[in-house]
């Protein structure tokens, strides 16, 4: 039998949370395991406090862990994030999906996390201490309160979701990139897949060589040699892995490219 | 242990309790007798359970039940009145936009929460509105056109927003 | 009107066929259902209100093949808000094979396996509850002890010697055809010469996955005590009479005291007439006396409902080197999983499609119904067809690459007309394969020569050898175990043949396959589902029933039985074939007017004229309704079992209302 544990604050939240006990955000994932009678938990708990602020301070941008991928799209300061946000569910999983959710989706989903990994996302824990959101990916453990973005300049974000039906799909692969530049040429660009791994990843191969090249066909050709350096991407109901490893590259070329595809 | 729910349904107070961890579809249903919303599948992935919260799309079974406590929720069954039909409803009935029905209510609040915020839709919008509702009949287009007509049809006194 | 109709009639084709005065073909017209559609009223079966409700669920083998070597139900039996459980000894028949109802195979599956488990999902247990999370709590405190065994998932490994049985029913994992085969023989002509004469020969192999029907609403079904001493049964079946016979059957009640309500179905694709939700309802209501609802989750939906079998085919064709295809080989593996449930009737119907829609005047096919430990395959929109057809359209874009033709005009060169006689012993009427795609060429922009614009399925049918039954070579091989003991290959033609004309309706001695009815409920009697039964001496077919005694006092009342190698023969022997319409039924007469073939002599037959033989334009595509075993024309589909016994008319005519069936709450 399940128990409901609600709290007035993240932090008593965070004080009822056990083995057996899953945070409530928008529903879309734990009321999922909740109809399919999952037996791994026995408490649901969920927190009053909304944690839907978005909030500019300097040159990043602070998002609540409860803001949902509707409140982003409607968000000015948020515009850029907007492609990544209408590539989660439609319109009704849009109003209830939040972002502290996505962190912690399951392969395939997760693709607005993608973007925030290219744009340095970091996490803001319960307790308030901060992380890179890689290193929360990784173990994926504790309440999150915020996650904050670093503001892309200019037209240097970019964000591709591709999946096999129209207009809506699960991913076959989502992909980010934060094109950063430094005198005319790539610097310090952050790339990042989803659904080609357990969780979304940062590709460091890629950014390597990336440093220092021109975007075009030619200086990005080293980044798509390596385009899944150090990755076993999975195989699932959509895709196989060695499928996701064929056209991984292609997707990469469209994305950095800004090359239009169906 | 039950919990005590008062909301607002299709603009009537309605209470009812929740069991832990039930969702708003079964509460809906079993609760309070509005069969409108549909079970399809429990995991958000089909959209015959959209029902409107504060006039937003949700997936009634993936909303833990209690957390609608205090808000207004509005189902298909409160989009006739009486014997007067909602422009979407009249425009499904000519379309042909349905076939076994099983996916109709849910999209016709989808469609709804869509001309309530945007009265003079593009094709476009229209199938992102319905992009989370999956028809196992294939009867899309029908639907598109349907709501398409709807969005041109004279706002009447039937077309209610609430 | 909203939308405009996309459909073109084409009214120039087949005036004289139609009767024109249609009032409602071709106008918009307003569905009757809707209104309850839009407005969310439609009754659907998880629609009805109980108070008391009980909830059921299945505790399900998670593994492909196993044995159950004990099972732990102490810990759900403590389990709170568990009411019932619900174990195989507590199913009154539980046994049963869904085309029992039509006296078609044996009794092979049961409601929930007592011993050993043949797919992932299959139900061993039923636990009934207040509430659907205390059944699947206790569904999950159930201790099953398992012994797994080896798999088979493969329809071929299925037929090796050393393959597991997967069915105790089927030992040789394949189904029993006429009680004599492990497969089902359709045999015209002599495709051996054929293949001889041909100036190429095409092989392919297709195959095609499992397809879930995936419904939008999951099948289930609510079962309450009335107060008429009757169970009323709100399902989502799409065959109502069906559930209600199978049922009656497992449940061991007679079909008078079932109120079965339906009819509003949330999407079908045939994957709710496997019937499986009805009976575990009503078992529910009778051992509990309170309201059960036995409803699938999507996730069981997905894995354990029965989806379309996968396909595996293997055609050989010969082609004369005008694209005239002289001989079509089929070897075909429907993939039943691990109980029959309708694919045996797939592969019958699946015959009498064949050689798909042309005329092909030598055709020799083997179709196996396999068992393998998947999950049991069923109906679904045109199943046994469209898998095949998948098979022959890629085969005849093969074939059109191999002769160098336009693949549009080898269809239309190849296509039935009017007239034809098909392999399995019917003309061909109502043909429109070439009309369909001049007009499809059209549209497309795709020239098609003078020769294919003329064509029509009007001419040239029913002339010289497309008008005949030929003499045809007959096997033997491939009785039922054979092919386990010898690991004999599959396709036709194997061991000893012999050449004979096998004429429509023929019967052998072979007795027809399946049980006799185990109710009277279940009796199917032909004349009442509008099937013309022949009288008289000539026309009564042996139709062999073992339990004699349960026999109606005519054996021409059942429908079922199939004779062994023409399983489409008309149950009248005194029938034939229909001249055509057009035109002369003369061997010596060719066409009126229009290209047309010469009656040439039937390609490979030895005795064929060898004079020249015009490529020329001739034959059209098959009835549009697909014929199926039994030796009357067979039941739609699903089949329905018979009307209830003349004693149901003394029960109440109102509908029982359930005393759980609350009133005031929603709607009317």
């Amino acid at each position: 039998m399940l128990e409901v544990t609600v709290t007035e604050t993240l932090a008593e939240a965070e004080a009822a949370m056990t083995d057996r006990a899953r945070f409530l955000g928008g529903g879309t994932l734990i009321m999922n395991r909740v109809n399919y009678g999952d037996q791994r938990f026995d408490r649901i708990v969920r927190c009053r406090e909304p944690l839907d602020e978005i909030r500019t301070e300097g040159a990043r941008i602070i998002i609540g862990a409860g803001v949902t991928m509707a409140a982003i799209l409607g968000s000015r300061d948020l515009a850029f994030l907007a492609p990544a946000a209408r590539a989660v569910g439609g319109p009704a999983v849009r109003n209830m999906a939040t972002v502290g959710g996505n962190l912690v989706a399951p392969h395939p989903y997760g693709d607005l996390t993608v973007a925030l990994l290219a744009l340095d996302g970091q996490v803001v824990m319960a307790d308030g201490v901060v992380q890179p959101l890689e290193a929360y990916l990784g173990a994926r453990r504790g309440l999150v309160r915020a996650v904050t973005i670093q503001r892309p300049p200019g037209d240097a974000f970019r964000f591709r979701k591709v999946s096999r039906v129209k207009p809506k799909g699960v991913s076959v692969m989502s992909m980010a990139v934060c094109l950063n530049r430094a005198a005319g040429r790539l610097s310090g660009v952050r790339l990042a897949y989803g659904a080609m791994g357990p969780t979304p990843v940062r590709v460091p191969a890629v950014e390597r060589a990336l440093e220092s090249a021109s975007l075009d066909a030619s200086g990005i050709a080293p980044a798509l040699a390596a385009a899944t350096q150090g990755l076993d991407p999975p195989d699932d109901a959509l895709a196989s892995g060695w499928y996701r490893r064929e056209v991984a590259p292609v997707h990469l070329r469209r994305l950095l490219l800004g090359e239009g595809a169906r | 242990m039950k919990t005590p729910v008062t909301f607002t349904l299709n603009g009537a107070d309605a209470a009812t309790f929740a069991d832990p961890g039930q969702n708003l579809l079964d509460m809906l249903r079993r609760g309070v007798g509005d069969l409108t919303p549909k079970y399809g599948c429990g995991q958000g992935g089909c959209g015959a359970c959209t029902v409107l919260i504060d006039g937003e799309p949700h997936l009634s079974c993936l909303v833990l039940a209690e957390t609608v406590q205090g808000r207004c929720v509005d189902t298909a069954g409160g989009l006739a009145d009486g014997p007067d039909l909602h422009p979407l409803q009249s425009a499904f009935m000519e379309g042909f936009a349905a076939q076994c029905g099983f996916c109709t209510t849910g999209m016709l609040m989808a469609a709804k929460a869509l001309l309530d915020r945007n009265p003079s839709p593009s094709r476009e919008d229209v199938v992102e509105a319905i992009s989370g509702n999956l028809c196992r009949c294939t009867g899309y287009e029908p639907i598109v056109e349907a709501i398409l007509t709807a969005a041109r049809a004279p706002r009447q006194s039937t077309g209610r927003t609430a | 009107m909203a939308s405009t109709s996309q459909v073109e009639f084409r009214k120039d084709l087949f005036a004289d066929e139609r009767d024109d005065n249609l009032a409602e073909i071709g106008k918009p017209h307003i569905r009757q259902d809707i209104l309850g559609h839009v407005t969310g009223r439609s009754p659907f079966y998880d629609d009805h209100l109980f108070d008391g409700l009980l909830h059921m669920r299945c505790v399900r083998s998670p593994h492909h093949h196993a044995r159950i070597r004990s099972v732990d139900t102490s810990a759900a039996e403590r389990a709170p808000g568990v009411v019932r459980i619900i174990r195989p000894s507590d199913v009154p028949q539980n046994m049963n094979t869904l085309l029992g109802l039509i006296n078609f195979g044996r009794d092979d599956e049961p409601l929930l396996s007592p011993e050993k488990t043949g797919y992932k999902g299959e139900p061993i247990l039923a636990i009934i509850a207040t509430s659907v999370r205390a059944a699947q709590d206790a569904v999950a405190a159930v201790k099953v002890d398992w012994e797994v065994l080896p798999y088979v998932l493969d329809v071929e490994a299925a037929l090796a010697p050393d393959a597991p049985t997967v069915n105790a029913t089927y030992p040789n994992n394949t189904f029993d055809y006429h009680d004599r085969y492990d497969h089902q023989k359709l045999r015209f002509g002599d495709v051996a010469a054929g293949f001889a004469e041909a100036a190429h020969i095409v092989e392919g192999e297709y195959q095609m996955s499992p397809i879930e029907q995936a419904p939008m609403e999951t099948c289930g079904a609510i079962a309450a005590p009335e107060t008429n001493d009757r169970f009323v049964c709100y399902t989502g079946s799409q065959g109502l009479f069906f559930s209600v016979a199978v049922a009656a059957k497992q449940t061991g009640l007679p079909s008078s005291r079932l109120h079965f309500i339906g009819g509003t179905v949330g999407g079908g694709f045939g994957g709710k007439v496997d019937s499986h939700h009805e009976p575990l309802a009503i078992l529910g209501a009778m051992l509990t006396g309170r309201p059960v609802k036995y409803q699938w989750d999507r996730a069981e939906e997905m894995q354990v409902g029965a989806p379309r079998s996968g396909e595996r085919w293997r055609i050989k064709d010969g082609v004369a080197a005008d694209g005239r295809i002289l001989a079509r080989q089929f070897t075909g593996f429907f993939d039943a999983g691990a109980y029959t449930r309708l694919t045996s009737y797939g592969v019958q119907k699946c015959n009498g499609h064949l050689p798909g829609p042309d005329t092909i005047p030598n055709v020799a096919s083997n179709a196996y119904c396999v068992y393998t430990n998947r999950t049991p395959s069923t109906a679904m929109r045109g199943f046994g067809i469209t898998g095949v057809d998948f098979a022959i359209e890629c085969q005849m874009d093969r074939v059109a690459e191999a002769v160098g033709m336009d693949p549009i005009e080898l269809r239309i060169l190849n296509a039935y007309r009017d007239g034809d006689m098909k392999a399995h012993r019917r003309v061909a009427k109502n043909c429109a394969l070439i009309e369909s795609c001049q007009v499809v060429a059209a549209k497309a922009g795709w020239a098609l020569s003078p020769a294919a614009q003329q064509a029509s399925s009007l001419l040239d049918g029913g002339v010289g050898w497309r008008a005949d039954i030929p003499e045809t070579v007959i096997d033997h091989s491939g009785e039922i175990g054979e092919r386990k003991r010898t690991g004999l290959a599959p396709e036709p033609g194997a061991g000893v043949t012999t050449r004979e004309t096998v004429p429509p309706g023929t019967f052998t001695d072979h007795p027809a396959t399946g049980n006799a009815p185990q109710r009277a409920d279940m009796e199917a009697e032909a004349e009442r589902l509008g099937f013309k039964v022949a009288t008289g001496a000539t026309a009564a077919p042996p139709v062999p029933m073992p339990a004699a005694s349960s026999l109606p006092s005519s054996g021409q009342k059942y429908l079922g039985g199939a004779p062994p190698v023409a399983p489409f023969g008309s149950s009248d022997p005194g029938r034939r074939a229909e001249p055509p319409r057009t035109q002369a039924r003369s061997s010596e007469v060719t066409s009126s007017s229009g290209p047309s073939l010469p009656a040439a002599a039937r390609p490979g037959t030895p005795a064929a004229n060898q004079g020249p033989r015009a490529g020329g334009w001739a034959s059209a595509p098959p009835d549009t309704t697909p014929t199926s075993p039994g030796s009357a024309r067979p039941p739609a589909e699903p089949p329905q079992p018979a009307p209830p016994p003349a004693d149901s008319a003394r029960q109440p005519r109102r509908p029982g209302v359930s005393r759980f069936l609350s009133g005031p709450r929603g709607r009317r």
